[in-house]
């Protein structure tokens, strides 16, 4: 047996006995720190895949920004936690959604085990096209050139995300400051953590952008580790989070859709078709895309995180 | 390892810019209303849906002009590489039916969701003029998308637009609904996933047109198919899922209800019609239609009894929908059964189709009544309508048109749809069905007729209003239902639209 069998297979081990644990553990916070860690390996597992896009996305979302969210979502729930645990559904039920979703687990598995090897793939033609964009990462490729409709649509989705969280704002407090007011201590761990480590993360998130156009990386996981440090900052009470009818905060939300729709309908007239770059432009066409999209992906992120406004301007 | 299909390689059509407008547009619409803030967001709303009514037409006269799909080959690459809009007859009167009710339902709500006079932004109106929009983009997407991955996004879309709908009126119940609502369709946007990513595993494509060429009976065709198919079933609230339905929709706004009921669910609906006769129809057994629609029936049955037992009209509608939606999948048998016989599926689909329109016109009249009776009476009870007849006079005619469009007498479009549907039921000797057409004809004129003489009956003392309604919102009402009753006109027209870029006859494995 090699290294890498032994590894990988430990991998799945592992990631099946934090699952288990995350849904059998009683406490919330400590399945929030188990949901987290099955993140972090997860995106390990999309190392071993060669996936690194992937698993960038995934650390960041699945481990980081969703953690956040949820450790913030038991605290707020901790009064209510035992009326909760009340409500749980039977034996039986339990038993019966255990078993539906094993066996949809179990069809699923061995249908995967029907399919082609090797896997029918798009791949080359992806290599064979990357050229035009002059672009060294073909998942980036893939996402601004080829399927860019689908990069598109996917930053209104999380607009819309935004909108339907803001919807459960009360009616007095609509255009007020989302979360609590955090109280700063100039002297605490937070504080100076607020301190150091954006300047860091700034200067890695425009890293990650730059590099994302020839190796793994982009706006996605660049945005993620913006909004990261934006709540660290507004978490340890140096900066406040703005109110959200702010204009420039609007106007900085849909910047990045903005952006790629004007330049995929420049395409029409210079390339030929909504969504084209034109020849030998691509790559700063796409870059330009990429760098308005992180700034609107961070804040959208972040106001995602903070969840709807609970007091005034 | 050749997988790739060799279809011939598609173009951009003349019309095609058309489509890219038709999807792009609405979404313009959104980020214009979020920018400029609650004041504008109406009016945005306004200017956006007139455009694009017109840009609806217009695809459907140039694809009934050139009597072809219409097709957008986005940045110029060609599937599998890139990914293609298209618009055939289906898309196309689905269009144009989602722009005519919403802009009725815009006409309709334009005073109950006016910007606070003292300036600034308030939360509701904003809400629901770029949620109208959002709904609006959606559903564009879902009807113009050619891959599965671009539809999954649309799902997604549809689904973030529809929850927060739901929960414009800030009450514990509607936030419960909304958030059954958002399990359901998060629930089913898995489901849909993993039947997509498990078709570009064994395929290698996403492209719908790509893909019914190259599905073949296989499991992991099977097991897509059905994972899809039951996702999209719990989006679009057949029975057994339809639990969601009922409180959703009786809690929103009227104006929200009536775009929800109306629109929302045919399209999760559209893409089960999308999977079972454009992607997969050499694979779906005859067993398996046959179980799509006895779910269908079953919802027929218990989505009329469980309405007839309802106290408050929303309510009742909104369980009327759950009816509704089931006669919706009657359509897949029957195609079927043509298809085995040779002959061309045209009854069946566009039956189908029609039933689709045909409900989502009506209810949506049905949905803004019931919304001008509350405000007329302070409540919704169906025991105390007295006297609401002579108010709302308009609004009770409206209320009677759907009704009969509902229940399916002539000349309205349910009556046309549910003539199509019978008649391929009887060429094809699958009785049954019709007599589950019948029967949930007879069972909806119950609770219609219940309404309208409660309604309609005699009052000593007229009512004193608590608002005085508007002639015009009542007429706009009137003027959707009115649409919903003609709409069996149609047969008349020389050309059946939805069959445009359809093939007559069904590929082998659906028979």
């Amino acid at each position: 047996m090699n290294m890498a069998l032994l590894f990988d297979g430990s991998l799945i081990v592992l990631i099946l006995a934090v699952a288990v644990w995350t849904m059998a553990v009683r406490n919330s916070f400590a399945a929030v720190i188990g949901y987290a860690t099955y993140g972090l390996l997860l995106a390990l597992a999309w190392v071993r895949l060669a996936a690194v896009d992937a698993a960038l996305t995934e650390a960041a979302i699945g481990g980081g920004l969703t953690s956040v969210l949820l450790i913030r979502a038991v605290v707020r729930l901790r009064s209510s936690e035992s009326a909760a645990r009340a409500e749980t559904p039977g034996r039986v039920s339990r038993l019966l959604a255990a078993v539906l979703a094993g066996s949809v687990t179990a069809a699923l598995a061995l249908v995967v085990l029907t399919l082609p090897e090797p896997a029918p793939t798009l791949a080359p033609q992806v290599a064979a096209n990357i050229a035009s964009t002059s672009l060294g990462n073909a998942v980036t490729g893939v996402l601004l050139s080829f399927r860019a409709i689908d990069t598109l649509l996917e930053a209104v989705v999380l607009v819309f995300a935004l909108i339907a969280v803001w919807t459960l704002t009360p009616d007095p407090l609509w255009g007020g400051r989302p979360g609590p007011r955090y109280e700063l201590d100039e002297n605490g761990m937070l504080a100076y953590l607020a301190r150091l480590l954006p300047p860091l993360g700034i200067v890695v998130a425009v890293y990650v952008l730059w590099v994302g156009a020839d190796l793994p990386g982009g706006k996605f996981q660049a945005g993620t580790l913006l909004a990261a440090m934006w709540l660290l900052a507004i978490m340890a009470g140096l900066v406040e989070a703005p109110p959200i009818s702010q204009r420039w905060l609007r106007g900085a939300l849909v910047l990045g859709t903005v952006v790629f729709l004007a330049i995929g309908f420049a395409g029409v007239p210079l390339a030929g078709a909504f969504l084209a770059y034109p020849e030998g432009h691509a790559k700063p066409l796409i870059i330009a895309i990429e760098a308005a999209s992180m700034l609107s992906i961070a804040l959208t992120l972040g106001l995602l995180v903070l969840g709807p406004p609970e007091r005034g301007a | 390892m050749n997988t790739l299909p060799t279809l011939l390689p598609e173009a951009t059509s003349a019309g095609g810019y058309l489509l890219v407008l038709a999807l792009v547009l609405p979404f313009v619409g959104v980020l214009a209303a979020l920018t400029l803030g609650g004041r504008h967001a109406r009016a945005v709303a306004m200017l956006a849906l007139p455009l694009g009514l017109v840009l609806s037409l217009a695809i459907v006269v140039e694809a009934v002009r050139s009597g072809q799909t219409l097709v957008y080959l986005l940045g110029g690459w060609a599937p599998p590489l890139g990914i293609a809009l298209r618009a055939d007859g289906l898309s196309a009167v689905m269009l144009l039916t989602t722009a005519v009710i919403l802009l009725a339902v815009a006409c309709f709500a334009h005073a109950d969701f006016a910007a606070p006079a003292a300036g600034g932004e308030a939360r509701r109106p904003f809400m629901f003029w770029t949620l109208l929009l959002a709904m609006w983009g959606s559903l564009n997407t879902v009807f113009l998308a050619g891959d599965l991955f671009t539809l999954y996004v649309a799902l997604e879309l549809l689904g973030f637009a529809g929850v927060p709908l739901v929960c414009l009126e800030e009450r514990p119940e509607t936030l419960q609904a909304a958030l059954r609502y958002l399990l359901f369709a998060l629930i089913g946007s898995v489901l849909y996933m993993l039947g997509a990513v498990l078709l570009y595993g064994a395929y290698g494509t996403l492209d719908i047109a790509r893909l019914a060429t190259l599905v073949r009976p296989e499991p992991a065709a099977f097991a897509a198919a059905a994972l899809m198919t039951v996702g999209l079933l719990a989006k679009t609230a057949l029975f057994p899922l339809h639990l969601w339905l009922p409180p959703a929709h009786a809690g929103a706004p009227a104006a929200a209800s009536a775009v929800l009921s109306a629109l929302t669910v045919k399209g999760s609906f559209f893409l089960v019609i999308r999977l079972w006769l454009d992607v997969m129809p050499g694979i779906v057994t005859p067993a398996a239609g046959q179980l799509l629609a006895a779910c269908g029936a079953a919802a027929i049955f218990v989505g009329n009894v469980v309405a007839l037992r309802q106290k408050r009209l929303k309510l009742l509608i909104a369980y009327s929908t759950v009816a509704q939606i089931g006669y919706l999948f009657l359509m897949f048998p029957l195609a079927a059964g043509l298809s085995a016989l040779q002959l061309p599926t045209a009854p069946a689909v566009t039956g189908g189709m029609l039933q689709a329109i045909s409900h989502a016109t009506a209810k949506a009249a049905m949905f803004m009544g019931a919304g001008l009776i509350y405000s007329t009476l302070g409540h919704d009870r169906i025991a105390d309508l007295r006297g609401v007849g002579r108010q709302l006079p308009m609004t009770m005619l409206a209320f009677a048109l759907g009704g009969v469009a509902l229940i399916g007498l002539p000349p309205s479009g349910g009556f046309m749809a549910k003539w199509l549907l019978l008649a391929a039921a009887l060429t094809t000797g699958q009785w049954w069905w019709v007599v589950v057409l019948v029967l949930g004809g007879l069972l909806t004129s119950f609770y219609v007729f219940i309404v309208l003489v409660r309604a309609m009956a005699a009052v000593d003392v007229p009512l004193t209003p608590k608002i005085v309604v508007p002639r015009h919102r009542e007429a706009v009402v009137l003027a959707l239902a009115g649409l919903s009753f003609l709409l069996g006109c149609v047969a008349l027209l020389p050309l059946d639209v939805v069959q445009i870029g359809r093939p007559a006859l069904l590929p082998a494995g659906l028979q």
